[in-house]
């Protein structure tokens, strides 16, 4: 069973890399970007049935900080239902 | 008599060996070595120190692995128990990251890495760390880190400052941390994380090199309050 992850900062965490790319697009020529923000997305393949609360788990454990990341769990092509 | 230290190595450390340098030449006994993979801490320990590096390559976040090795749980469980703990650069970030500190140490805001010495500002002398320094005194230190960016949320910085667990401030900015922090205590004053390293600023004979000796009266004073304890 697939899991996606995506961490973000937080907002008002001060993200330079997001930063450091949009003065790149800029740079590039594209015009209209107002803002750049970089997360990561962690694709996880558990076993058939792990529950919400035990991904959330991982997440506060591990896969954020929760002091600057916050982050989303989806369940890929699981119903809504049968989570 | 002398210090009974453990210096904690994860890997992809580096500075493990200056540290254990620093304090066997402060205290003129050996430091112990302990390896991240083992369970248990030696006993009796006076101080554990966790040193600077690139531990796990920085995977995830800096020092977010390190916090889960298995003798992170051992120091946790002393630190609980009242045994200091001093973690410099990669060891202030394992810090955070174990939450036995507040905050999170982010990229620098100028995207460089930093390498070269810090001024920095002593902001509390009350703790068995800085008990050596004068109050507000300025002292120079060698920084080198990309993450030292010091972040929390304004109501956990203004309980830093009003408990004086702010250890030491850059005396002019240095990497973008919140309020200039680039050293913070835990509640009870036994944990001190903080980026400049001050076992690269022990040896009267690399004064030249290494921009002064200012980080031995840390030493020294982890040293003294063994001694008069």
């Amino acid at each position: 069973m697939q899991v996606r992850v995506l961490v973000r900062l937080k907002p008002g965490v001060l993200d330079p890399q997001g930063r450091a790319v949009h003065h790149a697009l800029e740079g590039m020529g594209f015009a209209g970007v107002e803002d750049v923000r970089i997360g990561r997305l962690i694709e996880l393949d558990v076993a058939d049935g792990t529950d919400y609360a035990t991904i959330t788990a991982m997440c506060e454990k591990l896969l954020a900080n929760t002091v600057i990341e916050s982050f989303s769990i989806e369940f890929v092509g699981v119903a809504e239902g049968a989570k | 008599m002398g210090l009974r230290a453990a210096v904690i190595t994860f890997p992809g450390s580096n500075c493990d060996r200056d540290m254990a340098t620093a304090l066997e030449q402060v205290s003129g006994v050996p430091a112990l070595r302990v390896w991240h993979g083992d369970a248990d801490l030696p006993d009796r320990l006076d101080l554990i120190a966790l040193p600077g590096g690139f531990s796990y390559g920085d995977y995830l976040r800096s020092g977010a692995m390190a916090a889960t090795s298995p003798i992170m749980r051992a120091v946790i469980a002393a630190a609980d128990r009242g045994v200091p703990v001093l973690g410099v650069c990669n060891g202030f970030q394992v810090l955070t990251e174990a939450r036995l500190l507040p905050g999170a140490l982010l990229r620098n805001a100028g995207q460089r890495f930093i390498c070269r010495t810090a001024a920095l500002t002593v902001g509390n002398t009350d703790s068995l760390f800085t008990a050596g320094y004068q109050a507000g005194e300025t002292i120079r230190i060698p920084v080198a880190h990309h993450d030292g960016n010091y972040f929390a949320d304004a109501e956990t910085l203004d309980q830093l400052e009003g408990e004086g667990r702010v250890a030491f401030r850059y005396a002019e900015s240095c990497n973008g941390s919140a309020r200039d922090i680039a050293g913070v205590l835990s509640a009870n004053g036994r944990v001190l994380g903080m980026m400049p390293h001050p076992e690269r600023a022990i040896e009267p004979a690399a004064v030249a090199a290494l921009g002064g000796t200012d980080g031995r009266r840390l030493f020294e004073s982890i040293l003294a309050s063994f001694a008069s304890a």
